[in-house]
């Protein structure tokens, strides 16, 4: 190893351990002011309190945005799982030609732009004469969570021995019961990280979802973004933190049953 | 006989899904292209984008969106390279550090982390005490509403995208090439830019489309970090159907970014199999 090597060695892993804090920070900094006691975001706190905790019960409409939020990231997440199995199943076994571009364009939303699918979409329920919110919301958080699923599920698939759901047929099993009891609990690993993230990218979606809400029906990402231009007090650092928490909740369960690196590589 | 009938019929599953992204997602932007490419008579026309090109405002606009995602673009390809470099050779609990401040702000709301960085970039905020602290400045520096701001804000947000494709690229390699390369008599830039670079070449174009295609259509982080002064084409379009109500500005903004952003994922993966292909 010559010095110049020993030099970049060095430099790399400077700048990696620079970046674990550049991500981490930002989170670190926002848990800490959710504990301040100050109205302003001084750090270190000249006093540490709840009271953001406190306020949170006094922001109306907080329950309801997490309320919703939750609920469409579930059932949109389920239905993708649904869809998304069928599709990757027909993609992995089917015989017809263009299958390579049905993947690509089964993937494709992830590469859109958010905003201006929520334009289109819009646009598109007003003239077919869909007013619901709701089920705007829901019809498009579909569209917002299939791609995360069929991107893990086909990567999963491609690999996955079908002689085996084979095999649960010829033993009795209709397709349907060999599906579920052989390819999924195979592929769980697969189910279980296409789910996660496809349920925190609708959690999280802001692009989509405010061209598709009415007064009755704000996502969590809506409200917050709401809270902050109306008054930013660090309540909505309390709110984060509450995100925060849930987030590393569901990192550890993941860590645990499919391990940290399978869960980016799929 | 029996057996390819089977998979014929194994092949309709995919309609479901195919019918309902083609309802929901393929319909509704076509029809988004249709009506941006129409004057108000309905015949078609490119005037709307005639107007666009021709409004100095919209141009710098249009400009500084480009530029934004030019240069978070780059400042997290230039990072994020040494970090994916580390994390291929890291182990145990060095590595599972990474992953953790990789994927644990992934899997956060943008609002999360704007709203963070909103935080930091205050001119009473934590960067600015740490500057004035260290005697680096003796006023506090104006962050929260500039450029500089909304580029390292945005880098923060989609380096994850860029490090991952990266180190996926990295770890497929034989970690022992560059070692042979040395062997044969190749000094360290020979090995970087003749070996370790090319190899690692569909991993950086993917991320860099990826990181690229986000930053020019993001939202959130801008309008929190950069304001309504410093407009961006998604702003622009946000503003034009939630409070101007004028929707052919905003569908024809609409297809400006969604052409920028189906082109760099075309391009992409055009360069991403041609380098493939290579190999």
């Amino acid at each position: 190893m010559t010095g110049t090597d020993r030099f970049f060695r060095v430099l790399c892993w400077v700048v990696a351990l620079c970046v674990v804090v550049f991500m981490l920070f930002p989170l670190v900094i926002t848990v800490l002011v959710s504990f301040s006691a100050s109205q302003v975001y001084t750090l270190p706190p000249p006093e540490w309190s709840l009271r953001w905790y406190q306020a949170l019960g006094r922001r109306t409409g907080l329950l309801d945005a997490l309320l919703l939020s939750l609920n469409l990231a579930l059932i949109s997440t389920v239905i993708s799982l649904v869809l998304g199995t069928a599709a990757a199943i027909g993609v992995a076994r089917g015989q017809f030609r263009g299958r390579a571009a049905l993947a690509t364009f089964a993937v494709s939303p992830l590469m859109m732009p958010g905003l201006v699918l929520g334009v289109a979409m819009l646009q598109f329920f007003r003239e077919i004469g869909l007013r619901d919110a709701y089920w705007s919301l829901l019809l498009a958080h579909i569209v917002i969570t299939l791609p995360f699923i069929m991107r893990t599920l086909l990567a999963a698939m491609g690999s996955f021995d079908f002689s085996l759901v084979d095999a649960a047929r010829t033993l009795g099993m209709s397709y349907p019961r060999a599906v579920a009891k052989v390819l999924i609990p195979n592929l769980a690993p697969a189910y279980l990280t296409g789910g996660l993230f496809a349920f925190l990218a609708s959690m999280d979606n802001y692009p989509i979802s405010i061209f598709l809400t009415d007064v009755f029906n704000r996502t969590l990402p809506i409200r917050m973004l709401q809270y902050m231009e109306e008054s930013p007090d660090p309540s909505i650092a309390a709110i984060s933190t509450g995100l925060i928490m849930l987030a590393v909740i569901a990192l550890a369960v993941a860590a645990r049953t499919v391990g940290l690196n399978r869960l980016i590589t799929g | 006989m029996r057996l390819s009938r089977q998979s014929d019929r194994i092949g309709l599953l995919v309609l479901p899904g195919l019918a309902y992204l083609g309802l929901i997602y393929a319909l509704p932007l076509f029809l988004l292209l249709l009506k941006s490419f129409r004057d108000a008579t309905g015949d078609l026309s490119v005037v709307e984008f005639v107007q666009i090109f021709n409004d100095p405002l919209q141009r710098s606009i249009m400009a500084r969106t480009l530029r934004v995602a030019f240069l978070v673009t780059v400042l997290a390809l230039v990072i994020a390279w040494p970090t994916a470099i580390v994390m291929r050779r890291a182990k145990g609990k060095w590595l599972t550090l990474f992953l953790v401040a990789m994927i644990l702000p992934m899997s956060l709301g943008v609002v999360v982390k704007a709203f963070a960085w909103s935080i930091l970039f205050r001119t009473n905020g934590f960067i600015n005490q740490s500057l004035m602290a260290l005697g680096l400045t003796d006023a506090p520096v104006r962050l929260l509403f500039t450029e500089t701001a909304l580029v390292i804000g945005a880098a923060n947000v989609f380096l994850p995208f860029m490090v991952l494709p990266i180190y996926a690229v990295l770890q497929q390699q034989d970690p022992n090439l560059p070692d042979a390369a040395a062997t044969l008599g190749a000094g360290p830039y020979q090995r970087f830019f003749k070996v370790v670079l090319p190899l690692a070449l569909p991993g950086v174009v993917a991320g860099c489309a990826f990181v690229f295609s986000m930053a020019v259509s993001m939202y959130v982080i801008p309008s929190l970090i950069i304001g309504e002064r410093q407009q961006t084409v998604a702003m622009q379009i946000a503003r034009s159907f939630l409070f101007l109500r004028n929707e052919q500005l905003g569908s024809s903004l609409s297809t400006i970014l969604l052409l920028i952003a189906v082109s760099v994922v075309l391009a992409s993966s055009w360069l991403a199999s041609r380098l493939g292909a290579r190999q």
